[in-house]
């Protein structure tokens, strides 16, 4: 708290709202399966470095805005990105412990059960999809989460976002 | 816990009884912003294509259009008297007069980043009189209809979404039946339409305009496959649809008006 830089907040925004924007940039349709759920890693990222900052609400706020922008059911996203929070929460204190690709693996199970809950909503709506594809986002986020990590976590220190 | 019970309480609200469509179209312009950032790239090259081209190559677009003009300008010069001709036989039948629709002309802004969702964010929104239930079409054929819309933007479902069906008729002979998407781009499945129903390979889809909801004659799509299996009630139909689904930047948007008779 002490050391607080001045832009902290505002590079807590710009990171969920870049999240956005490469969650919703178009991409050719033989890799849209594979998007990886970008708003949900930073997400991850922000619970595990700062849990009395980002929590269970900034996530309900942020499920709301992608549910919005991907014109999903009002909630899907929110729902899934509430519960993943709420996992990342209970977890951080082990996850800073971990070696990256321990880490790695726990996102690949929080993105998953993320991708889960999308689908069960989806399915509610009569729009699911027929196969196990709906699961490769959790494999693409986890190969990138090192890279997401180590990027954020630079960020964090040259901005002193505590 | 209270956050849970909030967020079900959404689904549910939206779910269920559609409550929230306000809200919504009010939220979506919180998310206009990002569209026009992820908008970006597909304005660079459609400036590096206006802005960064040889003049051989613009004479030879300029040439190929004007051809193509001259052409459909050919094609059309019969329009007005075989419309007026329309018109009177109609008369005859005691049939209502034929509609005649204006379009708009928008740009796609987004395309909905889940695959199994297939939808269109465009730029045109309530303030250009847009409205939910429109029809929009391409250059060759129906791509959906608008599903939602706010100030600026508005969203379509496309007919191939898993959620989306529309009432067709065979243009050759009128035959009805039901167009439902399957979710994937290039595929539609005509459900119901007994075996014994003349129905061919080739044969153009085009909207019956029953349901009210798709003005009658745009070109949905072609038959692709058929399979008459005896054991079943039913024939398994599919379809290719007709308008560049995944291609078109930009689309019109159908505004059904007068009838044409009286102009």
């Amino acid at each position: 708290m002490v050391d607080q830089g001045p832009f902290a907040y505002w590079v807590i925004l710009a990171s969920f709202f870049l999240a956005l924007v490469l969650a919703l940039l178009p991409l050719p349709e033989w890799l849209a399966w594979g998007r990886p759920e970008w708003v949900a890693l930073v997400l991850v990222y922000w619970v595990i470095a700062l849990p009395q900052r980002v929590g269970i609400f900034t996530a309900l706020l942020l499920g709301v805005m992608l549910d919005v922008a991907e014109g999903a059911v009002l909630g899907q996203n929110a729902f899934a990105l509430v519960a993943l929070a709420l996992l990342a929460l209970l977890l951080y204190q082990r996850l800073r412990v971990f070696s990256l690709w321990q880490q790695s693996a726990v996102v690949f199970v929080l993105i998953a059960i993320n991708q889960m809950i999308c689908q069960w909503v989806q399915n509610l709506e009569g729009a699911g999809s027929q196969t196990l594809f709906f699961l490769l986002p959790a494999v693409s986020s986890a190969l990138l989460w090192p890279f997401v990590l180590q990027s954020m976590r630079s960020l964090r220190r040259y901005y002193r976002v505590s | 816990m209270l956050v849970t019970l909030l967020v079900l309480g959404l689904l549910v609200a939206d779910l269920r009884f559609n409550a929230l469509r306000h809200t919504r179209s009010a939220l979506e312009v919180i998310a206009a912003p990002v569209y026009w950032v992820t908008d970006i790239p597909s304005r660079l090259s459609d400036w590096n294509d206006e802005h960064l081209v040889s003049r051989d190559e613009l004479l030879g677009r300029n040439g190929r259009l004007r051809r193509e003009n001259l052409v459909l300008r050919g094609r059309s010069q019969q329009m007005a008297s075989l419309q007026a001709e329309n018109v009177r036989l109609r008369a005859l039948l005691n049939s209502s007069a034929l509609l005649r629709d204006d379009v708009l002309v928008a740009e796609l802004i987004g395309v909905s980043p889940d695959p199994v969702r297939h939808q269109l964010v465009l730029n045109k929104g309530q303030r250009d009189g847009v409205f939910v239930g429109q029809a929009l079409i391409d250059a060759d054929g129906l791509l959906g209809q608008i599903v939602q819309v706010s100030q600026v933007n508005s969203r379509a479902l496309l007919i191939t979404d898993a959620t989306h069906s529309i009432p067709v008729q065979v243009n050759r002979n009128g035959v009805r039946a039901i167009a439902e998407g399957t979710g994937s781009l290039t595929l539609l499945e005509i459900h119901h339409v007994s075996a014994t129903t003349d129905i061919r390979e080739g044969d153009l889809l085009v909207t019956s305009g029953l349901g009210g909801r798709f003005p009658v004659g745009y070109p949905v799509g072609v038959v692709s496959e058929i399979e008459r299996d005896p054991g079943e009630a039913f024939a398994r139909i599919t379809a290719r649809p007709s308008a560049a689904l995944e291609r078109s930047r930009h689309v019109l948007l159908v505004f059904t008006s007068k009838p044409a008779g009286e102009s």
